[in-house]
């Protein structure tokens, strides 16, 4: 019996919400009474051992070189085998972009029930029951799992690890698969922190006017160390990429702050960011929508507003 | 070329989500349906781009889900698309319907199965997965863009902070999201149309649900909102700093 983690990696480099499901998984190992394992496939370059800290003990290192990009069907055959060889009981994944092609895969093989989208420790107290989002962000439910074997997809940035110390003996695991999934082309920005993975969120909408106004945005984001995001209006008529583009059909964060100067809050934008700890709205209209979601609100101008917040949190920074 | 696209009903998105029977059901009165938006905008209208390149092109939809689904399934072909297969059945388990469409899918013998990258009602991401899965082929998940040189399809999905492309040779199970295609609307000719495309209702296969919802939970309402004067915005800096401790 154990609980194994997937740790998943980016060109060699352990992903932050990778961190936060090996606390998890440690966690989920203590409350059942069992001791925590991961696995990671592809070439890694940070250090492995000292992830022990999180509370793993062991960590099966699939380092063939054809598993540096991931591929579903190859990821869920060496991640399903190393769970039996290794008698797990409990899977954990991320509900990242990875987690989500894995996890169900991994489910449906090990004919293992999947909750995907956790937002908590699973209640052991009466079966096996895990809290997760539903309704886009308006709602939880509670998922009992029926199987002997649990898999558990946590949604990011829902979970603080707790760091413990100790250090987790690294084993080499030989695989054997034909990944069929070929990455041509990789297109990243860098020198960004990326919406999906940031805790600081400043995202700005129509009431920006023009994307030659976007400069106040990226200036309040680097100095917060934030990513920006934008609107669907603002996605569609291309003054910001679509990747930034929060809300029902676009993506769906839960920073720990999230700050929307210039949008209005319809539902659909709501959807992609209710989940967020601490929402501030900034919007020269009253009675926009958004401000019955949000934590602090300023009813202004952004181009007066905003400014002047820059300048205090430089201030703030010593910048 | 065998097109199989999932349609999925959920509720319209600025319905009102409340709760019956003790908080274990859905309260489904006044509520309108509509097709998942994951599966209509980008699975079904990338699957009639594909159609309308290459004609030779059949695409078949497929629900799971009771007779109350048939309304959103007609809609779906008011669309596009040849023929639908409503498997009749009511669940809320993945497993369960990803087993069920995964029984369609081989008895078609698709060359690409499309669905949306998630519902908005369950928010899953699971079922293009689990299918994959259980037809033993490959899977690319959260697609933004995807197009057929013969029997090889490039495909981009969404990385953390990007994209990348990938390829892949059919067949392929393939989730998509935004970037796709551009939304369409119904015409008449559709509308009309869709009345007299066939729509097969077929029975569920024996399948065992791995999971089910034991309750569900509104989360609390938000204490207020704390006004900070225009005049005053670094006042909000300082509430962010000292109060939150956020920045």
């Amino acid at each position: 019996m154990s609980v194994l983690i997937f740790i998943d990696q980016s060109e060699g480099h352990i992903k932050k919400s990778s961190y936060e499901v090996l606390g998890y998984g440690a966690a989920v190992a203590k409350q059942i009474g069992t001791s925590a394992e991961a696995i990671v496939l592809g070439a890694v370059g940070d250090d492995l051992a000292s992830l022990g800290k999180y509370g793993v003990t062991k960590i099966h290192h699939a380092d063939a070189a054809n598993l540096n990009s991931m591929d579903a069907q190859a990821y869920a055959k060496v991640i399903a085998e190393a769970a039996t060889a290794t008698g797990a009981t409990v899977l954990v994944f991320s509900n990242n972009v990875n987690g989500k092609a894995i996890a169900p895969r991994v489910s449906a093989r090990l004919k293992a029930g999947l909750v995907a989208g956790a937002v908590a420790l699973p209640d052991t107290s009466n079966g096996f029951v895990v809290k997760k989002g539903v309704f886009s962000g308006k709602a939880f439910a509670h998922i009992s799992v029926n199987t002997a074997i649990k898999v558990i997809a946590l949604n990011p940035n829902s979970y603080q690890p707790a760091v413990t110390g100790g250090t987790a003996e690294v084993v080499k695991l030989a695989t054997s698969v034909q990944p069929l999934v070929k990455v041509t082309a990789t297109n990243k920005i860098t020198g960004q922190v990326p919406l999906s993975e940031a805790e600081l969120v400043v995202s700005g909408g129509r009431g920006l006017k023009g994307p030659e106004n976007w400069g106040m945005i990226e200036d309040l984001a680097k100095l917060l160390g934030a990513a920006t995001a934008c609107s669907r209006p603002v996605a569609d008529a291309h003054w910001r990429p679509h990747h930034e583009h929060v809300g029902q059909t676009g993506g769906s964060i839960a920073p720990n702050l999230y700050i929307a100067v210039g949008i209005s809050g319809a539902i659909q934008h709501l959807a992609g960011v209710n989940r967020s700890k601490v929402i501030v709205v900034i919007n020269k209209d009253p009675e926009a929508p958004f401000f019955k979601a949000a934590d602090y609100g300023i009813v202004g101008d952004a181009f007066e507003v905003l400014p002047k917040i820059n300048e205090a949190v430089r201030k703030l920074k010593g910048a | 070329m065998k097109i199989l696209v999932c349609i999925s009903k959920t509720p319209d998105t600025t319905a009102k989500i409340a709760f019956t029977d003790n908080n274990t059901k859905f309260a489904q009165d006044g509520v309108q349906w509509i097709i998942n938006p994951y599966d209509e905008w980008y699975s079904l209208v990338r699957a009639i781009e594909l159609k309308e390149k290459d004609a030779a092109t059949v695409i078949h939809l497929v629900t799971v889900g009771a007779a109350d689904s048939d309304p959103i399934i007609r809609k779906a072909l008011a669309l596009g698309g040849d023929e639908a297969i409503r498997v009749n059945a009511d669940s809320h388990d993945s497993f369960y319907i990803a087993s069920q469409i995964a029984e369609v899918a081989k008895q078609g013998a698709y060359d690409i199965v499309f669905m949306g990258k998630e519902t908005i009602d369950y928010n899953g991401s699971s079922i293009g997965g689990m299918v994959a899965e259980l037809l033993d082929r490959p899977y690319v998940s959260l697609a933004t863009k995807f197009d057929l040189n013969g029997t090889v399809a490039t495909i981009n999905r969404e990385i953390e902070g990007g994209e990348e492309t990938c390829e892949v040779s059919l067949p392929v199970v393939v989730s998509t999201q935004k970037g796709m295609a551009e939304p369409r609307i119904p015409n008449m000719k559709g509308i009309m149309g869709a009345r007299t495309k066939p729509l097969k209702v077929q029975e569920p296969i024996a399948v065992d649900a791995l999971t089910q919802i034991a309750s569900f939970e509104l989360p609390p309402a938000k204490a207020g909102v704390k006004m900070i004067s225009a005049d005053t915005p670094e006042e909000l800096v300082r509430l962010l700093h000292e109060e939150a401790k956020l920045i």
